[in-house]
């Protein structure tokens, strides 16, 4: 499989402190599943950041989808995170916007027509066990509920990256593994997905899943090659 | 495909509507119902202004300053007769007793009507040129024909009035130009604090791709619209306002005064106020986002 992204000594530092991120070097290869493990603190979502675009490294190189993302001009950037679907930590739904509104908002940022639009939304919205919500708007949704909005959101594009970022956090376990098991289908259909989560009992869902560990900023496992459980690890 | 855009529908969802109520718009009316009455009161002077010009220009008064009634008769006489033959005259006329005693009614009273009394004759000339070089054969050609005549320019005599006129013209122009860079400064700051208050959704927007140019469209599209709108109200009611005043002149039945109404290409010029300054608001908004939204990845 060709590598899709590729790490290479990447550091980040916010402001003057200390490096959030230190010597990152991974690949990821393209329709594969990982799952970004580590505690709280340990530089998850500053890794994923990096990975969406949102950030770019105080040093090192990133490759995504064989260019290079660090000295990418600013005017390409929307191009790639068009290919990108994220599912972010705090959900970040646009609070005015019905969950139907919120869910073909990247489709009509890409300039999808509006006939092409209702659809895919609604069965996305049926996917997600939204059917029955479609005008509620996020401020009326459980955290659950609003998670499964952002999930919608973040697959409805076909990306072939997709970033997770504690996507089961606020779910009930039915539905972390329903979740689970739409990222398994989306990677199935050739998605790269990187899903970030300390819940070890997802772990073990994804036979084919590679693990990358952070501690403290740096990645345990440079090749990106681990199973789980990790060795000697209980599950 | 829909490339580069969001629908308009979807478009006016995106940015909360209920934020900021609107006060945009009726900043813009207040600012257009300014501009409006500057730019009224600047095409009414200019208008006055060529008016009176034109009214001026090759207009002569020949006096014939001789006491003596019969010698006074006959020079009028003979400066008519020099006058009407005297090449680039194109009238010349004598101006009848009663229309001079009703000119000095003022400060003669009835005393003026007395046909003893040795009142100037005056006879009104229209030249067709009004250079300096028309205006001094003619002169030369009257004195030799009638020595007691002294020739006037009316446009000596209200050239200051007609600098003034021009003066205000240009302030008013100078008015109008000053509130379109406040309108443009205050667009600046308003897509600013826009932009600030839907952060959150242009963040998101930008980490699903939305492009600069897409975020921009979303404000400009807003703020063109309130300025449109406010635009409207405000030149409307300015019309009305700079319509009454004109309805309040014509009663005054003043010459100078007369000159100051509005033609149908200026009243075209004001309705077309709104849609200048929403242009305006568009092309301050885009550069007031495009610029901020360059300072973030």
């Amino acid at each position: 499989m060709a590598n899709i992204v590729q790490f290479e000594n990447v550091g980040l530092r916010y402001g003057t402190g200390a490096e959030t991120l230190s010597d990152v070097s991974f690949t990821l290869s393209s329709g594969a599943f990982y799952f970004l493990t580590g505690t709280s603190g340990a530089g998850k979502t500053s890794l994923l950041k990096l990975l969406y675009l949102a950030q770019r490294p105080t040093r090192g190189g990133i490759r995504l989808f064989g260019e290079d993302a660090v000295t990418l001009p600013r005017a390409r950037l929307p191009g790639f995170r068009r290919r990108i679907g994220v599912v972010f930590q705090d959900f970040r739904l646009v609070p005015h916007l019905s969950a139907y509104d919120n869910i073909a908002l990247p489709l009509r940022v890409s300039g999808v027509a509006e006939s092409d639009i209702d659809a895919p939304v609604r069965e996305m919205l049926a996917w997600v066990g939204l059917d029955q919500r479609i005008d509620a708007k996020p401020p009326t949704l459980s955290g659950g509920e609003q998670q499964r909005v952002a999930i919608a959101r973040a697959v409805i594009g076909r990306p072939e990256i997709l970033v997770a970022d504690e996507p089961t956090g606020n779910v009930d376990p039915d539905m972390a593994e329903r979740l689970l098991h739409l990222f398994d289908s989306l990677n199935r259909l050739g998605t790269t997905v990187v899903v970030a989560t300390h819940d070890f009992h997802l772990l073990g869902r994804i036979p084919d899943a590679h693990m990358m560990r952070l501690d403290k900023g740096r990645l345990l496992d440079p090749t990106g090659s681990l199973r789980f459980p990790p060795p000697g690890e209980a599950a | 495909m829909n490339i580069g855009f969001i629908t308009a529908a979807a478009d006016r969802r995106l940015l909360d509507e209920r934020r900021g109520t609107r006060a945009m718009m009726w900043i813009m009316a207040i600012m257009l119902f300014l501009t409006a009455l500057a730019a009224a009161l600047g095409l009414a002077t200019l208008a006055a202004t060529t008016l009176l010009d034109r009214q001026l220009v090759g207009r002569l008064t020949v006096q014939i300053v001789e006491p003596s009634a019969p010698a006074r008769t006959a020079q009028t006489a003979a400066a008519l007769a020099a006058l009407r033959s005297a090449p680039g005259v194109r009238d010349a006329v004598e101006v009848d007793r009663d229309r001079l005693a009703t000119l000095l009614r003022p400060w003669l009273g009835a005393d003026g009507a007395d046909p003893e009394l040795p009142i100037p004759a005056m006879i009104d000339v229209d030249l067709a040129s009004g250079s300096a070089a028309a205006v001094a054969a003619v002169s030369a050609a009257v004195t030799r024909a009638a020595p007691s005549a002294r020739v006037d320019r009316h446009e000596s005599w209200m050239s200051p009035v007609s600098s003034f006129m021009r003066l205000v013209t240009w302030l008013t122009a100078g008015l109008v130009a000053l509130i379109a860079g406040a309108t443009a400064a205050v667009v600046i700051l308003a897509a600013r604090a826009s932009l600030e208050t839907h952060r959150e959704t242009i963040e998101v927007m930008h980490m699903l791709g939305s492009t600069d140019m897409q975020i921009a469209r979303l404000f400009q599209r807003r703020i063109a619209l309130d300025t449109l709108l406010g635009g409207a109200v405000g030149t409307v009611l300015a019309v009305a306002v700079t319509a009454a005043m004109g309805a309040r002149l014509a009663t005054l039945g003043s010459d100078l005064l007369d000159g100051l109404s509005l033609g149908q290409r200026d009243w075209a010029v004001l309705a077309m106020l709104p849609f200048a300054f929403a242009l305006l608001a568009t092309v301050a908004a885009r550069y007031a986002v495009l610029g901020a939204l360059r300072k973030i990845l």
